[in-house]
């Protein structure tokens, strides 16, 4: 009798560009990785409301505030579309989010960094959206069905986060002297985390070769990061501002751009919950979970008592 | 986990405008149909994606197994004479 490897067929069926589907057999190592990934970037979602609300209150006109808050009312709702691919898998979203609570799991580091003016408001959306724009349009390709599927209807939301990010540094870079050094100022200290956000260099990163022959990841970090920075730096120099890398530099040869070492201890530093916020990130997510607990029991109650009624009038 | 944080699942299927069908869009978390409505409205729906909204809870769905696909939906691939191409009618005849 012929033994049917498994593995073998699955890697043949990703290869082929086909998509795998919520009940189709799959090598237990994919589906852990999958709840993995989709359940970090889930709980990035949701921890990257929290830099954003710090402005909503503040922000400079009425235009801004109806823009911020709808961002980042998507933003939770990009959380929920991702918890519920994640469930496709098998997992439960009570166990994902109570290890969100709980510190075991982890979100992009890019959140532990303060918000400290309304410029970084715009520069959170041109480059942190920007860069997790880049990695998401190549995630839409990615092999798992319903992770692809919540990924098309991200980026069709996420292109307003960024255009609002940077209609708000060009508002700033077109103002006073004092608004365009706060625009430069948020892009000095956004610019290295955003780079950070893409994850270790090829070499370093010990998931990338698996995740790439698995078709979830489409191509490496350093391939992305390099087309952030190609995207960027135009940007930048339409805005008239400086990026803050002394090395950067155009490569004719390559037709890419040249840039300095980025500080990995730093991102190691930030990833092992020391980043200048990472704790009040966290208990922010607690308070919210638990003040939340009586609506959640009332709605609860509230079910209970309607399924109640309805078994009355049917008996009656 | 408490149990408040175990709302059963529910399936969404929007109809982005009359005329065509209900489709399937992703699920939620709720504790009763009407709250998943409107969880669906808030989730779903944010820019006019529908004007019609169904939530079904998961557990209703009875789906066909990945491995009977062949069983279930091969026996229609050579059956050629169900399309219109599969009938050889003359050009003079015109469009029919």
């Amino acid at each position: 009798m012929e033994t049917i490897n498994f593995e073998e067929r699955f890697q043949e069926y990703v290869h082929s560009e086909q998509k795998v589907e919520p009940k189709h057999w799959m090598p237990e190592p994919y589906r852990k990785t999958l709840i993995r990934q989709i359940s970090q970037h889930a709980h990035s979602e949701v921890v990257g409301m929290l830099p954003e609300a710090n402005w909503i209150s503040r922000a400079p006109s009425l235009r801004r505030k109806v823009a911020l808050l709808a961002k980042v009312q998507d933003e939770a709702g990009h959380g929920l579309y991702l918890y519920s691919a994640a469930e496709t898998l098998g997992a439960d979203r009570a166990d994902l989010v109570g290890d969100l609570l709980s510190g075991k799991a982890k979100y992009s580091s890019i959140f532990n960094y303060p918000t400290r003016s309304w410029a970084d408001i715009g520069a959170i959306g041109w480059l942190v959206d920007g860069a997790a724009i880049a990695n998401q349009v190549m995630l839409c390709r990615t092999s798992y069905g319903p992770y692809a599927r919540a990924m098309v209807r991200i980026c069709k939301e996420e292109s307003f986060h960024q255009r609002q990010g940077y209609e708000i540094m060009l508002a700033l870079c077109k103002g006073t002297k004092e608004q365009k050094e706060m625009a430069q100022d948020a892009l000095n200290r956004w610019w290295w985390p955003s780079l950070m956000m893409f994850g270790p260099t090829d070499k370093e990163s010990t998931n990338s070769a698996q995740s790439m022959n698995w078709k979830i990841k489409r191509k490496s970090n350093d391939e992305l990061r390099q087309e952030f920075i190609d995207k960027t730096v135009p940007q930048a120099e339409f805005l008239g501002l400086t990026i803050p890398d002394e090395q950067l530099e155009w490569d004719e040869k390559t037709g890419h751009y040249r840039f300095g070492p980025i500080d990995w201890e730093e991102f190691y530093h930030v990833l092992k919950g020391n980043g200048p916020c990472n704790k009040e990130r966290l208990e922010a997510r607690n308070k919210a979970h638990d003040d939340g607990r009586w609506v959640r029991e009332a709605a609860n109650a509230f079910a209970k008592k309607t399924q109640e009624r309805k078994g009355e009038h049917s008996a009656a | 986990m408490s149990d408040t944080d175990n709302w059963k699942i529910w399936e969404v299927f929007v109809r982005s405008k009359n005329g065509l069908s209900h489709k399937h869009v992703g699920s939620l978390h709720a504790p009763d149909a009407e709250v998943a409505l409107k969880n669906a409205r808030d989730v779903y729906t944010r820019r006019s994606e529908g004007n019609s909204v169904w939530v079904v809870p998961s557990e209703a769905i009875t789906a066909s197994a990945p491995e009977d696909k062949e069983a279930l939906f091969t026996p229609a691939d050579d059956k050629v004479y169900r399309h219109p191409t599969f009938y050889e009618i003359p050009d003079d005849v015109g469009h029919i």
